[in-house]
Parts: C-alpha cells; sequence; structure tokens
C-alpha cells in the first residue's frame, strides 16, 4: 500500500520559502495569487496491514516536527488491492 | 575537565570546536562518533558541533537528532552535564527536544556568513558565565535556517526564566525576540546559532569566543 504524508507549517509560523514563491509568481505576471505555503510530501510504500497508529508515530517522531508543521496522512490502495 | 565532541556524517566544525575546547581546557577532547552508545566515563562537557548533518535532509538536525548517541546525550544531560550545541549543534538540540523551539529557514531566505554583534542577555549559565550581562560581542554566524521560531507561551517562558543567554543586537535572520542562543530551564544545555569556536585567535579576527569556553571550563 502507497501512504502519502502531507507536512505543511502550522498556521501563524512564518513560511519565507512560501513568500518567495508568491513574489516569484506575481514577477511572472500572475495575478490572483492570494497566499503560498510551501509543504513536503513523503510517499511511503508499506505493507497492506500496517496500522495508524504507527503511521502516526512515524509522523510524531520524526516526518514532522510538531512543534512547527502539521501533518496528514492518505493512505492509496494499490489498483491490484482495489479492483479485487 | 574532560570533553567530547560528537561527530556526525556531515559535521564540518567538530575539529575547530576540537581545537577550542583543547585550547581552553589544555585536554585534548574525545571525539565520538555518532554510532557510538556511549561517552568515555568523566566527560563533563558535550559539544554538538556545527556543520551539515546528514545534508540537512528532512529537517537540519532531524536525523542527528535520531542517532544511536543520543540516548546518552539525553541522559547525560539529565545528569548535568554541560552541554553546547552550536550552529547545527543547535538545531539538533531543538530536534530531540532537550531545548524548546525550532531553528527554520532564515527570513529572507538567504544562507548568512558574516560576523554578528550579540548582546549578553543572561549571564546565570556557565557559558555565559565568563561575559558580563549587556556585554556586546562579535562572533560569526554562517546558516540558512537559524530563524528561531517558539510559540507565545515558551518565549515568555524564556523570557520570565533568564533563559535568553544571547540575543542578536541587529535583525538577522527573523528570530523570534532576535533569539541568538536559549538555555534550558536548569541551564547545562546551551544551544546557539553563532560559532564561538570561530572566535578564539585574533587570526581568526576576534576573540570574543573565548570566554565561552572559559565559562565552561572555569578558568
Amino acid at each position: 500500500m502507497r501512504v502519502r504524508i502531507f507536512v505543511t507549517l502550522k498556521t501563524g509560523v512564518l513560511d519565507p520559502q512560501g513568500k518567495a514563491i508568491h513574489h516569484a509568481l506575481e514577477s511572472l505576471d500572475f495575478t490572483g495569487v492570494r497566499d503560498v505555503r510551501a509543504g513536503k510530501l513523503i510517499e511511503l510504500e508499506v505493507d497492506a496491514d500496517i496500522s495508524d497508529s504507527d503511521l502516526e508515530n512515524m509522523c510524531e517522531k520524526l516526518l514532522a516536527n510538531t512543534v512547527i508543521e502539521n501533518y496528514a496522512i492518505e493512505k492509496l490502495l494499490d489498483p491490484v488491492e482495489a479492483t479485487s | 575537565m574532560q570533553s567530547a565532541v560528537i561527530v556526525f556524517p556531515g559535521s564540518n566544525c567538530d575539529r575547530d570546536m576540537a581545537v577550542a575546547l583543547e585550547t581552553v581546557s589544555g585536554k585534548k577532547p574525545h571525539m565520538v562518533w555518532h554510532g557510538d552508545t556511549a561517552f568515555p566515563d568523566q566527560v563533563d562537557v558535550i559539544a554538538i558541533p556545527g556543520g551539515f548533518s546528514y545534508g540537512d535532509y528532512l529537517r537540519s538536525g532531524a536525523m542527528a537528532a535520531r542517532s544511536q548517541i543520543i540516548p546518552a546525550l539525553v541522559a547525560a544531560a539529565e545528569r548535568g552535564t554541560h552541554i553546547l550545541g552550536v550552529c547545527n549543534g543547535f538545531q539538533i538540540l531543538t530536534e530531540i527536544g532537550l531545548l524548546p523551539g525550532a531553528l527554520m529557514r532564515n527570513e529572507k531566505i538567504n544562507f548568512i556568513c558574516k560576523d554578528a554583534a550579540l548582546v549578553v542577555e543572561n549571564t546565570g549559565s556557565v557559558f555565559a558565565s565568563g561575559y558580563e550581562k549587556g556585554q556586546t560581542i562579535n562572533i560569526p554566524v554562517a546558516h540558512h535556517d537559524g530563524n528561531y521560531f517558539a510559540d507565545d507561551d515558551m518565549l515568555e517562558r524564556l523570557e520570565a526564566n533568564g533563559q535568553i543567554a544571547f540575543r542578536y543586537q541587529d535583525r538577522i535572520n527573523g528570530s523570534a525576540n532576535d533569539i541568538a542562543g536559549i538555555t534550558n530551564s536548569n541551564g547545562n544545555v546551551l544551544g546557539m546559532m553563532p560559532h564561538p569556536e570561530r572566535a578564539i585567535d585574533l587570526r581568526h579576527g576576534g576573540t570574543d569566543g573565548l570566554d565561552l569556553f572559559r565559562g565552561l571550563f572555569g578558568n
């Protein structure tokens, strides 16, 4: 099974990279972008029977720094598993 | 007094740190590999050097903070051993949780490499005991992720407990409350982004870092 972990900065935490991307978009004359926040996507290939609490612990202990970051876990079923 | 320097893959200030420790203490520090699980007995000072451990993968200091030597470091911190983390060492200490907060990308995203004027805020810890409160010192900085962040409650606590050892005189990287270095609540762990080990010889351009090591070794 594939699992996607999205790591994003908490609201209220300044995101210098997002700001720079925003400025760069403006300098390319794209209008209408109100705000940009940059984050990380981490993809894991895991055993199908992995527990939710293991995934959460991975995020808490390593993948996200919960002082400044939030995380979201998205499980993607393999095409084979999805059709069977 | 005996000291040790932890060496991670990607550390690059470990030898400068060793020179500083030896210059002031008169004894060569033990160089301890990250894959070791214990420090030599009788180590009074442990330094975590600057550099780019594990290429700053995931977050600066994140990988190093999960190394095999870290449980021994945490145990030493609890015993009251003096622990000095400089630059990447400060990032690693926050990732371990021995110091609160986090170090984020500099406000203007630039890598900053220059001498920085610091104000000595609190002299209660041994690390700052060689300085006068309010004294201004010049110490080099060289970092990309030195923008200190902690939530408002934590910042209030750090201020109230006198845990802010050094502040930048000018806003150079966006750090909350201009924080350049903090101690834990017991005062035996210090993390700072500026490099005192790069200011111990006139040939470095200044010697303002010497008093930090003198305070640490009580001489």
